[in-house]
C-alpha cells in the first residue's frame, strides 16, 4: 500500500521534473530568437548588408538611449506620452460604458441610435485627428481626446452587447423585490458585466497607444510620437527605433498591468 | 373574502407574427394559509399566470385582489422562487439573502437577524461569508429560500423550484419547504409539471388544459394527505390512486388535443 503510494509520488515528481524542462527549453528558445535577432541586425548594420543609415543597429541606439536618459529628454517624452494614453483610455473606457449604460436605459435611445453607432464604429477615427486639433488647439486635450474617441464607440458597443445579455432570470429575482430600474442596473447589469468592461480595457490599452501616437505625429512638440517624426525629418533613424523600442517596452508592460488588475478584480 | 382573488384574467401575447393567447378566463380563489399547485402540460400558461400574480406582467383583462386589493403599489407582499436559485454569483450568501430588505430599505438590525436566523433554521449556518459557486445545488436553493422569505413575504410563488435539483435533493427539499412554509404559516402557490410533487405538497391541484390556458379540473387531497410531509405523502396509500386520476385526466387532455 504505502509503496504504491510512493511510485504515485515518484510519478507525480517525474511529471513535474518533464514540466519544467519543457519550460526551460521554451525560455532557452525564446532566448535565442532574441539574440540572434538583435545580433543579427547589429552584424549586418556594420558589415553593410543592411544600409545602416536606414536601418541603425542595435548598438547606435543603446548607445542613443543611454544619451538621452542622461540629459532626460528621454524620459520627459515618455513621461508626456504615457499620461495621454493613460488618461486616453481611461477616459474611452469609462464614456464608452457610460453610453452604454445609457442605451440599456432608454431601448428607444438604443433603437434610433443603432445606425450611428455602426457608421462611427466603421469609421476610421484617426481621420478625426484634424479637426479635433482645430476644436481643441494643438495640445495635450487634443492628444488625449484622440486616444479616447479611438476605443469610445467599440467600447460602447461591446459593452452594450454585454448588458443586454445578462440573464433575465436576475432581473427577474429584483422585480420580485420590487426593484427599480436603476437598483437593477447597479445589481445586477453592471457587476454581471464586469468581467467584458476589464477585458475592454485590455483592447483600448493598444487602441489607445495608436491615437496618441498618431495625435502628437500630427501636433505635438514632445512625447514619443514627436520623437519618431523629429527623427524622420532630420533622417535620424535611430531616434525612431529607439522611440519604437520604448514605446514596444511600456506598452507590453501597461497591458500586463491591466491584466494584473483584471486577475485581482474578479476573483476565481 | 379570500385571501388571493384571480378574477377572469386574459392574456395575450402580441408578436409581429401573431397573437398567442396564454390564458383564458382564469378565476381561482386561494384562502390564507394554503398551498396550491398549478399542475399542466408545458404552454398552458402557468407561469404566465404565476407572473401576473406576481405582478410582473400585466393582463390583458382581468383583476388580482390580494386581501381585496389591487396588486399595483403592493410591494414585497409576494415572494418569487425560480427554477434555478439565480443567487448573484458575485455576492456572497449574506449579500445574496439580504438584498430584498436593501432594495425594500427594509435593512436593519432586526431583519438583519431574522434572516441571518432563519439561514440557521434551514441548515445553511456558519457559510454567510462564501460564494454561492462554494455550495451544492440543494444549499443554493435552499438559500434562493431565505432570500425570498427574508423579506416575510405574505404570499409565496414556486416556479418549478425543484425541477433542476437530482431526485434526493429535491425529495429531501419538498418536506424542508413545506415544513418551513406550515410554520409561518405562509400561502403558496407551486407551479410544477411533477404530478406526485403537486400531490404530495398541496392542499389543492389545479389543473390546466393547454392553448388557451384554461382551469380545467380542481383536485381538492385528502385530509390525511394534507397533514402529511410530502415524503410520507408520496408512500400513503391514497397517493397512487389520485395520481391515476390526474394521469388519467392529463392524458384525456392529450387525446382532445388531437
Amino acid at each position: 500500500m504505502s509503496q504504491g503510494k510512493n511510485s504515485v509520488n515518484l510519478l507525480h515528481k517525474n511529471y513535474l521534473h518533464s514540466l519544467s524542462i519543457e519550460k526551460r527549453w521554451v525560455r532557452f528558445y525564446q532566448g535565442v530568437i532574441f539574440i540572434v535577432f538583435f545580433s543579427g541586425w547589429e552584424l549586418s548594420s556594420q558589415q553593410r548588408w543592411i544600409d545602416p543609415l536606414l536601418f541603425s543597429s542595435p548598438s547606435k541606439i543603446w548607445n542613443l538611449f543611454l544619451e538621452k536618459f542622461h540629459d532626460g529628454t528621454l524620459l520627459s517624452n515618455l513621461g508626456v506620452t504615457l499620461t495621454e494614453t493613460v488618461f486616453g483610455f481611461i477616459l474611452g473606457t469609462l464614456l464608452g460604458t457610460l453610453l452604454a449604460a445609457l442605451l440599456w436605459w432608454s431601448p428607444m435611445l438604443s433603437k434610433i441610435i443603432d445606425p450611428y453607432l455602426v457608421i462611427l464604429n466603421a469609421m476610421p477615427k484617426v481621420a478625426l485627428g484634424p479637426i479635433l486639433i482645430v476644436a481643441l488647439g494643438p495640445g495635450y486635450s487634443s492628444i488625449i481626446a484622440m486616444g479616447a474617441i479611438i476605443s469610445v464607440i467599440i467600447t460602447t458597443i461591446v459593452v452594450y452587447t454585454s448588458f443586454k445579455e445578462v440573464d433575465p432570470n436576475y432581473l427577474k429575482v429584483l422585480q420580485t423585490f420590487g426593484a427599480n430600474r436603476f437598483q437593477c442596473f447597479k445589481e445586477a447589469i453592471l457587476p454581471a458585466s464586469f468581467p467584458t468592461i476589464i477585458s475592454t480595457l485590455k483592447v483600448n490599452v493598444g487602441l489607445s497607444w495608436v491615437g496618441v501616437i498618431v495625435g502628437e505625429f500630427l501636433v505635438s512638440s514632445r512625447g514619443l510620437g514627436y520623437m519618431i517624426i523629429y527623427g524622420f525629418q532630420v533622417f535620424n533613424f535611430t531616434l525612431v527605433f529607439l522611440s519604437l523600442l520604448v514605446i514596444a517596452v511600456v506598452a507590453t508592460i501597461m497591458y500586463q498591468l491591466v491584466e494584473l488588475l483584471e486577475k485581482k478584480l474578479i476573483k476565481e | 373574502m379570500s385571501f388571493l382573488a384571480i378574477k377572469d384574467v386574459h392574456h395575450t401575447y402580441f408578436t409581429k407574427a401573431s397573437a398567442t393567447t396564454a390564458l383564458s378566463e382564469i378565476t381561482l380563489q386561494v384562502e390564507e394559509g394554503e398551498f396550491v399547485s398549478f399542475l399542466g402540460p408545458s404552454g398552458c400558461g402557468k407561469t404566465t399566470l404565476l407572473s401576473i400574480i406576481a405582478g410582473l406582467i400585466k393582463p390583458t383583462h382581468g383583476t388580482i385582489l390580494l386581501e381585496n386589493k389591487p396588486l399595483s403599489g403592493l410591494k414585497n407582499q409576494i415572494g418569487y422562487m425560480l427554477q434555478q436559485d439565480y443567487l448573484f454569483p458575485w455576492k456572497t450568501i449574506e449579500e445574496n439573502i439580504l438584498l430584498g430588505l436593501k432594495l425594500s430599505n427594509q435593512l436593519n438590525d432586526g431583519t438583519k437577524r431574522a434572516a441571518l436566523d432563519l439561514l440557521k433554521q434551514i441548515g445553511l449556518g456558519g457559510i454567510e461569508k462564501q460564494l454561492p459557486k462554494q455550495l451544492s445545488g440543494g444549499m443554493r436553493q435552499r438559500a434562493a429560500l431565505v432570500r425570498t422569505l427574508a423579506t416575510e413575504p405574505k404570499l409565496l410563488m414556486l416556479d418549478e423550484p425543484f425541477s433542476a435539483l437530482d431526485y434526493q435533493t429535491k425529495l429531501k427539499l419538498e418536506d424542508l419547504v413545506s415544513k418551513t412554509l406550515d410554520e409561518f404559516g405562509k400561502t403558496a402557490i407551486l407551479v410544477t409539471h411533477d404530478i406526485g410533487e403537486a400531490i404530495a405538497m398541496s392542499d389543492r391541484v389545479v389543473l390546466f388544459s393547454p392553448s388557451p390556458g384554461r382551469i380545467h379540473k380542481v383536485f381538492e387531497m385528502p385530509d390525511e394527505l394534507k397533514s402529511l410531509s410530502p415524503f410520507n405523502a408520496r408512500n400513503h396509500e391514497t397517493f397512487s390512486s389520485i395520481f391515476q386520476t390526474i394521469w388519467k385526466e392529463l392524458e384525456s387532455l392529450e387525446s382532445g388535443k388531437e
